[in-house]
């Protein structure tokens, strides 16, 4: 009496079939990924070798190694995040933790989401106009890392303000219970409470800023520079726009060097998001609410 | 004249539109534990986060009428919630330790109002006494750097009241503290605010009838954000003046 009829099992087997093909949809998002990774580690990976990390580009930049690149592009972030870190994280806590809900903080909401919208390129001009220009800093590191901490911010207050939120009502209400102001909470409760979350978010950042071509191109990283930058006030090389340089701007260059210029670049980035993912696990592992 | 330690006077309470709390009074003597029970959304919670305005922090809240804790209005524009917070502290549903070691928990209050006056060397003994006045003490002295949130609910709980009281305050407000524990701990959480009877004036909301009826020195019934009803409880429970109270204890909603 329970045997499944002829319309269930011609629906089971149809249920099968989609569950294959949605199976399969999702294995094809590996693909360019894995796929990336080959031809870069195949056609970059002979440029490969200590002296590609510590040696200057030679012979019109078709010979040589990415160190000022390298250095640059550690001067870039650095100072991107020393602007964008504490600008963000202040504003994901008030945001989170004091704004109340109204007209202005609906507006800040909608700025941040359309901020985070706005192409690469155009933050590129804004920097330009805003800090090359009008601030008077001309093309230099700091000029180029104000306008990658502008692209990032949104990134840093979303994730941040998330991390914020994760902390649960009850520890809030705990301390509110005692008599803590907002201030006590935040500081006792909240942060340490969230840093490990925030610290993701902000290594995410960095992973997206090393990548970074249009906002740094106009306003701070040149083609060629035969000097280490001395300070924030100089230009300075770096791997993206290395990478674009090489590639495309200057003929008669091996072709492993692009592709190991890509190779390292890419690396950096995966190795960044590796440790965010390494964060984010033995966080979700000590968390026990 | 003798007004009570808590005295609430035609006090209502609006969640942007919504009003919670309609003209509600309430006298609740020192050292007594007053109940509140009433079906769900009847505003008994609200009323028991006004004593500390702890309904504030979360926005959208007006008020009218007044609220006197220890013959002090405590809605005045004047009224700092940090010195509110210290003389009444409060114990939620579920237990809710701070991430944070046994100790940690006991002087997390103490750290923020009251080590000034008490003195830095006095740690141990503070925690100490408060894990005392909660019968914790000898379940946890071998224990106290491990984190709060491995205790049982019922220590959690303990706990939670134990950390309230290096401040010395003199209300405990107590929003339904047993409702997430098994019937044996609640009648060790019970039998522990009973005791701490006179020391200080509790206020507790419970949806359990019976809870209210064991543990509380007087009562009060609330309903759709009104005071229907309030008494000692012993003469509540037996003869209670209006319809809707009877019918509600008899069982009848809510």
């Amino acid at each position: 009496m329970f045997e499944a009829s002829s319309r269930e099992i011609r629906d089971q087997k149809l249920q099968a079939a989609w569950r294959r093909a949605f199976l399969f949809v999702t294995i094809l998002l590996i693909l360019p990924v894995g796929v990336i990774l080959w031809i870069l580690a195949m056609k970059g990976g002979p440029a490969l070798s200590w002296a590609f990390f510590t040696d200057w580009p030679r012979d019109g930049m078709t010979a040589g190694g990415i160190f000022p690149a390298l250095i640059g592009t550690l001067w870039l972030v650095g100072v991107a995040l020393v602007a964008s870190v504490p600008v963000g994280v202040a504003a994901a806590v008030y945001l989170s933790e004091y704004a109340p809900d109204n007209a202005l903080t609906r507006l800040i909401n909608l700025a941040i989401i359309n901020l985070a919208g706005v192409p690469s390129i155009v933050h590129a001009l804004f920097g330009v106009g805003a800090f090359v220009l009008f601030f008077n800093m001309g093309t230099s590191i700091l000029a180029a890392s104000l306008t990658l901490a502008v692209m990032t911010l949104p990134v840093v207050i979303v994730s941040t303000r998330e991390s914020l939120q994760a902390v649960p009502r009850a520890f809030r209400e705990a301390c509110w219970s005692l008599g803590a102001t907002r201030w006590q909470t935040i500081r006792h409760v909240v942060l340490p409470n969230s840093g490990s979350g925030i610290l993701t978010g902000i290594i995410l950042e960095v992973s997206r800023t090393v990548g970074e071509t249009a906002p740094i191109m106009f306003t701070g990283a040149a083609f060629f520079l035969p000097i280490l930058p001395s300070g924030v006030g100089d230009q300075t090389m770096a791997m993206s726009l290395h990478l674009f340089v090489v590639a495309t701007q200057v003929p008669g260059v091996p072709v492993e060097l692009p592709f190991g210029v890509a190779l390292v670049l890419v690396g950096m980035v995966l190795a960044l998001n590796a440790i965010s993912i390494v964060f984010r696990t033995r966080l979700r592992r000590r968390k026990k609410w | 004249m003798d007004r009570g330690a808590i005295s609430v006077r035609d006090f209502s309470l609006w969640y942007g539109n919504f009003q919670a709390l309609e003209d509600v009074n309430l006298e609740s003597a020192a050292g007594k534990i007053t109940s509140l029970i009433g079906p769900s959304g009847c505003g008994k919670s609200t009323l028991l986060r006004s004593v500390n305005r702890i309904n504030e922090r979360l926005g959208y809240v007006r008020t009218s009428g007044d609220i006197n804790v220890l013959g002090h209005n405590i809605t005045a524009p004047s009224v700092s919630k940090v010195q509110l917070g210290r003389r009444v502290g409060m114990v939620f549903q579920r237990p809710n330790p701070l991430p944070l070691s046994i100790r940690e928990n006991i002087l997390f209050g103490w750290k923020l109002h009251a080590r000034g006056d008490d003195g830095v060397d006095m740690e141990a003994e503070v925690v100490e006494r408060a894990l005392q006045e909660v019968l914790l003490w000898d379940r946890v002295k071998d224990r106290l750097n491990d984190a709060a949130i491995n205790l049982s609910l019922e220590e959690q709980q303990k706990l939670c009241i134990a950390r309230l009281l290096p401040v010395k305050p003199d209300v405990l407000l107590m929003d339904e503290p047993c409702s997430a524990l098994d019937p044996v701990a609640t009648e060790a959480v019970e039998s522990l605010l009973w005791g701490m009877r006179g020391k200080y004036t509790i206020l507790l909301v419970t949806h359990n009838m019976a809870q209210a009826r064991r543990a509380s020195d007087d009562c009060a019934f609330m309903l759709m954000g009104k005071m229907v009803e309030a008494g000692p409880t012993a003469e509540m429970f037996v003869s209670p003046v209006k319809q809707e109270t009877a019918d509600y204890i008899e069982g009848r909603y809510g």
